[in-house]
């Protein structure tokens, strides 16, 4: 395998709607605002592209990513589309670093997209659901903030995990958002907010949900020789890794922990594993990414994480996933303040604030989750901030961690049936 | 696929205030479609509803237990066969949802459980009903109840607790 660079990328803002841009027109935007930051790239350096949109139900266009390749002059190269759940965006990334990786192409663009303020948000939540099992679990309730309801009450029924410590995922994630233009929802919020806006799931509430949008990101990934000759910081990508569960969250066994090098079969010597409070996907899909990052204790030797914060519940659950703390401790891991921001103030005690940064960019549930694009724009802000130009792009250089090195992003789909991680390093 | 009356028509009067090329125009486009869609290999379980059986999946290899039936294992891959599951249940897990999907809006709030049952490795995802909200819990012995009038969903069997049915 050929090493793989990340040389630009590229996003929109993301909004609850975009009605003067239709999809061709916001992946647009997002390339040439990819393209600004790599002007020696030349269009007969890009070798083809992906695609990335999750449903054609919002998109009532079939084929949608090959209007977005022609819009952006790429035919008649190569082209396809990718399309995972939630992890679309995660599986794009992986799919054009694969086209590099193995000699195919030295230079591809992956590009992504949602339009989701076509239907309401209940028609929105209704067609979600349509990516779950359709004779056994659509019917029933047709809603996966009910089914992430259910995977965190069994979470804190066999972890003590609570809702104050769900809320500080909120409270951080949106906070962090107020630095980032291109989020959707940034704002500062209380525990006590949290908690009092209006319940959807219990325990889940309005707060620890995220939104549907409309919006488009874009990565360019390339060869040695591209990156050299275009780029002044490319971002290497050194590990890639993805998983998967069985579709109906009914059917995940009760078996054993995959271990990650620094736990051992004691840690976890009485717990079933997943069951519905884990996501095995994810666990693979950093195992996999570790191994060949050749990462073995992932808190000491990453910077910082972009995960997929569909709910606050599911950031708690991944920080277990990805062995930032053993299973059962990502309650206290929040609560301690490992995952926030250093230098911004939140309102809250944090003994531990700042030491391992989660979502610096707002994440899912304050930069929004137009589901195509997801993945990429989690990308294009680890870049940045490997790169060091988050001042740069973002008018402020309030999220930009202070010498990071090696970043992770995580893109999830459905009740953990799809998962990707990525490792990227500053070279 | 059906076009229905309001196909076509703009929904927001456009305004030409935004410069020359003035706001999006923006229709209204309804469309609706029938399936005819086949249960297949998993018939006999939506079969089983209507006659007030509910039907697991025995790995004819492993002897996996399945409380959501599949024709193959996923353990070993072998065939299975089709078993009754035990009268009674407990809730594994649940959640009281006060919004939901469109279609499922009318019915909230509703109680979706995931019921285990003994000596079976898998769950069943379904609705609670007959209990008020606040006294559902992890643990709570449950059993299924079917509909009379099936409508060959997975919706034909619910589940209540076993000392208020
Ligand atoms: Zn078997």
């Amino acid at each position: 395998m050929r090493p793989v660079y990340m040389i630009s990328g590229g996003i929109t803002k993301f909004a609850k709607a975009h009605p003067e841009k239709d999809f061709r027109l916001m992946v647009k935007e997002a390339y040439d605002a990819a393209l600004q930051d790599v002007p020696d790239l030349s269009k007969d350096m890009i070798d083809g592209g992906v695609g990335s949109y999750f449903s054609d139900h919002f998109t009532r266009q079939l084929k949608a990513a090959s209007m977005a390749h022609d819009y952006l002059g790429l035919c008649p190269k190569p082209s396809k589309r990718v399309e995972g759940g939630g992890a679309t965006g995660g599986l794009c990334f992986q799919s054009a670093w694969e086209a590099i990786a193995s000699g195919r192409m030295n230079c591809c663009v992956a590009y992504g997209f949602e339009t989701m303020s076509r239907v309401n948000t209940w028609k929105g939540n209704e067609f979600i659901a349509l990516a779950s099992d359709t004779n056994f679990d659509f019917p029933v309730g047709g809603f996966y903030s009910g089914y992430y309801a259910m995977m965190v009450n069994r979470h804190m029924h066999e972890f003590g995990t609570t809702v104050e410590q769900m809320a500080m995922v909120s409270v951080k994630n949106h906070l962090n958002a107020l630095y980032n233009p291109y989020a959707q929802k940034a704002k500062r919020l209380t525990v006590k907010q949290v908690r009092e806006s209006p319940m959807v799931a219990t325990p889940l509430t309005m707060e620890d949900i995220c939104t549907m949008s409309d919006g488009a990101a874009v990565c360019i990934l390339a060869d040695e020789t591209i990156a050299e000759q275009v780029c002044d910081r490319p971002v290497h990508i050194t590990g890639i890794g993805s998983g998967s569960d069985a579709m109906r969250m009914a059917d995940r066994p009760h078996g054993k922990v995959p271990l990650l090098p620094h736990e051992q079969e004691s840690d976890y010597a009485r717990l079933k594993y997943p069951g519905v409070h884990s996501f095995r996907g994810g666990r693979m899909a950093a195992k996999l990414a570790y191994e060949m990052a050749g990462i073995r204790n992932p808190l000491e030797e990453l910077s910082f994480v972009e995960l997929h914060d569909a709910y606050t519940s599911s950031e708690i659950q991944t920080y277990e996933d990805l062995g930032l703390c053993k299973y059962g401790e990502g309650g206290r891991f929040i609560e301690k303040g490992i995952p926030f921001m250093p230098g911004i103030e939140y309102g809250l005690p944090l003994p531990d604030q700042g030491r391992f940064p989660v979502n610096p960019s707002g994440g899912l549930l304050a930069c929004g989750h137009p589901v195509g694009a997801t993945g990429l724009m989690q990308a294009v802000f680890a870049f940045w901030q490997l790169q060091g130009t988050i001042e740069k792009h973002l008018d402020s250089p309030a999220l930009q961690l202070r010498d990071p090195r090696r970043g992770l992003i995580h893109s999830h789909a459905g009740t953990g049936t799809y998962i990707t991680v990525s490792i990227l390093e500053r070279t | 696929m059906k076009h229905s009356e309001t196909t076509g028509k703009p929904v927001e009067k456009r305004q030409e205030t935004n410069g020359p090329e003035g706001a999006p125009l923006i229709i209204q486009d309804h469309y609706e479609i029938d399936y005819r869609h086949s249960y297949a290999q998993d018939s006999p379980f939506f079969v089983g509803l209507s006659e007030g059986r509910l039907l697991g999946s025995r790995c004819t290899g492993c002897r996996y237990m399945y409380a959501t039936p599949r024709a193959h294992c996923m353990e070993c891959g072998a065939p299975t066969t089709w078993e009754a599951l035990p009268p009674t249940g407990r809730v594994h897990t649940f959640t009281v949802c006060y919004y939901g999907g469109e279609s499922f809006l009318k019915e909230t709030p509703f109680l979706l459980v995931l019921v285990e049952f003994d000596q079976v490795n898998t769950l069943f995802l379904s609705r609670l009903k007959g209990v008020p909200l606040e006294e559902v819990h992890i643990g709570l012995p449950i059993r299924p109840q079917f509909s009379d009038t099936p409508t060959y969903k997975v919706t034909d069997v619910w589940f209540e607790p076993i000392d208020r049915s």
